[in-house]
């Protein structure tokens, strides 16, 4: 497996966020061909190249673009989703710090395409350095007729509004991100109606993802046939995986979809104290949690789900023999209660008992049925639950118990969490 | 089937943690100058959709008084002409908005799973001794407000460690305390990525979405070897993604590319050294030269 750069072969350039240096590697050169195009063809070639969201779920991204109703008299929007928060994501804050020009070229293709003349770019708060970035390239682009009117003398007119969040997980879940854009709580909405018809202010939106819109320019300027020249037909293209964890070099490996962690872990020069791989995540927090069982697991959309997993957001946090798993779900199962927007009751109240029982079972007093109550709350979250985070706070809990039982036995046989030091911290925070 | 009781959590009860609306608010405590800003923020949304303005709208109160006040929510009721209630919901909600005074300096501890195991508690832990001050909690001096932060998008840094929001990567107990030192002491240590420091209610005004070209610090750094790995190792191991070619449509483009600098990584076509489409002195036939070229001199 060969490293494929492709959005990240600007970084480590001289300052690639700024417009000049954007330009001279390719910049705006793909916008310029689309705008030559008819914006159907624009959606047909995104179609084509099979360009599946990077955001998580890999929702094909031309097929989202085609449900926009055209025609309809209506204001459509773009709305990008920039609130990076799955735990042990890391890749489009680099992205947008470092070339934030490709997504917005990206957007501006995107608008053409499903003829929305208005694009939010909804940045989590605490990315300040993104928001920066963001917004001197959001300028430099409207001083060079990249944005504004009348588009490189096309006729079509386009503009971004910068939009940044307050702080939470959940503003990332499309109809929660809509809610917080138009200054509610990010609270998620029933679906169907989908955004594609009643998106932004009721209005046809497409919702995508940093990286999703990042990869059109070059889809534009290379063709569907040379983007699926990588990886597998169903889940083509080149994939930012991020490792992190007990890893020699964690970092951004961009690759083909379909790579292995095995060729990842060789690549990022292996384990980082000369332990043994003992639990990793294919695609953050999400996704259940795999052993060295997967070494060989394809990872890619469809791959990763017939192992048992997802692709997710490729955010591989890796762990070693010397990590408690049951501490790492217990601090996950924190996460997702803090993070848990309180509109649905499987949700809001399960990560609640969660954390009870894993509190004790790492600090001591869990019995023999805690095991058994956590995979009954997870039957109760599982399908349950009005969004996608409920379900995502079961994956931690039950591929953990599925692949490390006898690791909870032991946390409740030896009364408290085996591994040294780990128990003066429980309740730390 | 033995279920946990309340007191399991071991802690505070976090749903009882809302607003102290302890009176009424006042609106006027705002001069003209916010309300000329508010009306900026509300200019960047649709005509007939200010309501989308409460975001920032909150961070702006939030940079003048360090945290959103009774005052605050008043002024943002009325400012977007809904209730109270309304903007309290909103503030709640979210973990920006600080419900009492905070610091100078936000010292944020990621203590996510990944950053937590490898190190984040412990630094959470030993600034919160040093300290003496818990999760949301600001010293006396009114210097640094400690708290826990979820996962920061940064991961392959980790532990992480933000003063404002500005990355402090790779931390440990030792620098983490050697960092809340110096903000003590009154110095401002560099970030790793990220712009100078500066204080909390600055920080809160440019996500509120006021930059002045200084503040947008054009030349700060934003990348790390953990960022840059894949594309060096791509170079070192003559790896790149297929090629395609570059239709030129501009005689700008063709004559930067000539310009370019030297040490550039790989790309998705930097194959060709050895063609014409790789020759400066021929940027017509440039194909695929407008890419970065790994090891060119010129
Ligand atoms: C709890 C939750 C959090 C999410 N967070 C993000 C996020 O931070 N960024 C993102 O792009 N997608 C996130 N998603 C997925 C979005 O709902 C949506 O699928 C995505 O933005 C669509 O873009 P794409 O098709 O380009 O991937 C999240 C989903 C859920 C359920
Ligand atoms: S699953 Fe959780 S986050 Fe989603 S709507 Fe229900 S309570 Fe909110
Ligand atoms: S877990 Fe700390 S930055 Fe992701």
């Amino acid at each position: 497996m060969p490293l494929t750069p492709v959005l990240t072969k600007r970084f480590g350039t001289d300052q690639p966020w700024k417009i000049e240096n954007y330009e001279r590697l390719d910049g705006y050169t793909g916008l310029r061909k689309a705008l030559g195009m008819p914006p159907d063809d624009l959606i047909a070639l995104v179609k084509d190249s099979n360009l599946r969201g990077r955001g998580g779920a890999g929702f094909p991204a031309g097929m989202k673009w085609q449900f926009i109703p055209q025609g309809d008299g209506k204001p459509h929007y773009v709305v990008v989703n920039a609130d990076e928060g799955e735990p042990g994501t890391c890749r489009d804050l680099p992205l947008m710090m470092n070339d934030p020009h490709s997504m917005i070229e990206g957007i501006i293709i995107a608008c053409y395409a499903v003829r929305a003349e208005w694009a939010f770019v909804y940045i989590r708060g605490e990315a300040v350095h993104a928001i920066r970035r963001v917004t001197a390239a959001v300028e430099e682009a409207r001083a060079k007729g990249y944005l504004g009117s009348d588009i490189l003398g096309s006729g079509f007119n386009c503009d971004i509004t910068i939009h940044n969040g307050a702080g939470a997980y959940i503003c990332g879940e499309e109809t929660a991100l809509l809610d917080s854009l138009e200054g509610k709580r990010g609270q998620p909405r029933l679906k169907p109606p989908f955004p594609a018809t009643n998106g932004l202010y009721d209005a046809p939106t497409v919702v995508n993802n940093v990286g999703t819109l990042a990869s059109v320019p070059y889809i534009v300027l290379g063709g569907a046939d040379w983007f699926k020249e990588m990886g597998p037909a169903g889940s083509p293209g080149p994939c930012v995986y991020s490792l992190s964890g007990r890893v020699q070099n964690p970092g951004q490996y961009e690759a083909p979809m379909g790579s292995t962690l095995r060729e990842l872990l060789e690549l990022a020069g292996g384990m980082s104290r000369g332990k043994d791989l003992k639990f990793w995540t294919p695609g953050g927090s999400s996704t259940p949690m795999f052993s060295a069982k997967h070494l060989d697991v394809a990872l890619d959309f469809d791959s990763a789900v017939a192992a048992g997993s997802m692709n997710g957001t490729s955010a591989l946090m890796i762990f070693d023999q010397d990590d408690c798993v049951v501490r790492a779900v217990k601090k996950w199962c924190d996460f997702y209660l803090h993070e848990s927007c309180g509109k649905c009751t499987p949700c809001r109240e399960g990560t609640y008992w969660y954390v009870g029982i894993y509190q004790r079972l790492e600090a001591g007093g869990g019995t023999i049925e805690d095991i058994a109550t956590l995979l009954d709350l997870s039957d109760n979250i599982l399908g349950r639950s009005f969004c996608a985070l409920g379900d995502g706070a079961v994956s931690p809990v039950t591929s953990s118990i599925q692949l490390f039982r006898e690791e909870y036995l032991a946390h409740v046989e030896g009364d408290g969490c085996p591994f040294p030091g780990a128990r003066a911290l429980v309740g730390a925070h | 089937m033995t279920l946990p009781t309340n007191s399991d959590a071991g802690r505070e009860n976090f749903r009882t943690s809302v607003i102290q609306l302890d009176r009424p608010g006042d609106p006027s405590v705002f001069g003209e100058q916010t309300r000329a800003e508010a009306a900026q923020i509300i200019a960047r949304y649709p005509a007939g959709q200010s309501r989308s303005a409460l975001l920032p709208l909150l961070h702006l109160v939030q940079s003048e008084q360090g945290y959103v006040t009774s005052d605050g929510i008043a002024f943002c009721a009325d400012i977007l002409d809904i209730t109270k209630a309304q903007v309290s919901a909103v503030v709640t909600f979210y973990t920006m908005y600080k419900r009492s005074p905070t610091g100078e300096y936000l010292v944020s501890v990621c203590t996510n799973t990944l950053c937590g195991m490898l190190g984040g508690d412990d630094i959470f832990a030993a600034l919160g001794q040093t300290l003496g001050v818990g999760d949301n909690q600001t010293t006396e001096d009114g210097t640094i407000t400690l708290e826990h932060a979820e996962c920061l998008a940064a991961c392959d840094y980790a532990p992480i460690v933000t003063v404002n929001y500005e990355f402090f990567d790779n931390q440990t107990v030792a620098s983490a305390h050697k960092l809340v030192n110096a903000l003590r002491g009154g110095e401002r240590p560099m970030p790793t990525r990220g712009a100078p420091l500066c204080s909390f209610k600055q920080i809160e005004r440019q996500i509120a979405g006021f930059h002045t070209a200084e503040t947008l610090a054009p030349d700060a750094n934003t990348s790390g070897v953990p960022t840059e790995i894949g594309v060096h190792l791509a170079v070192e191991r003559g790896e790149s993604a297929p090629s395609y070619a570059v239709e030129r449509t501009d005689a700008r483009t063709a004559e930067a590319s000539a310009a370019r600098a030297a040490s550039q990584p790989t790309s998705a076509h930097d194959a060709p050294l050895e063609t014409s489409a790789s020759d400066e002195q021929h940027p017509q036939d440039s194909g695929g030269a407008a890419e970065p070229e790994p090891g060119k001199g010129t």
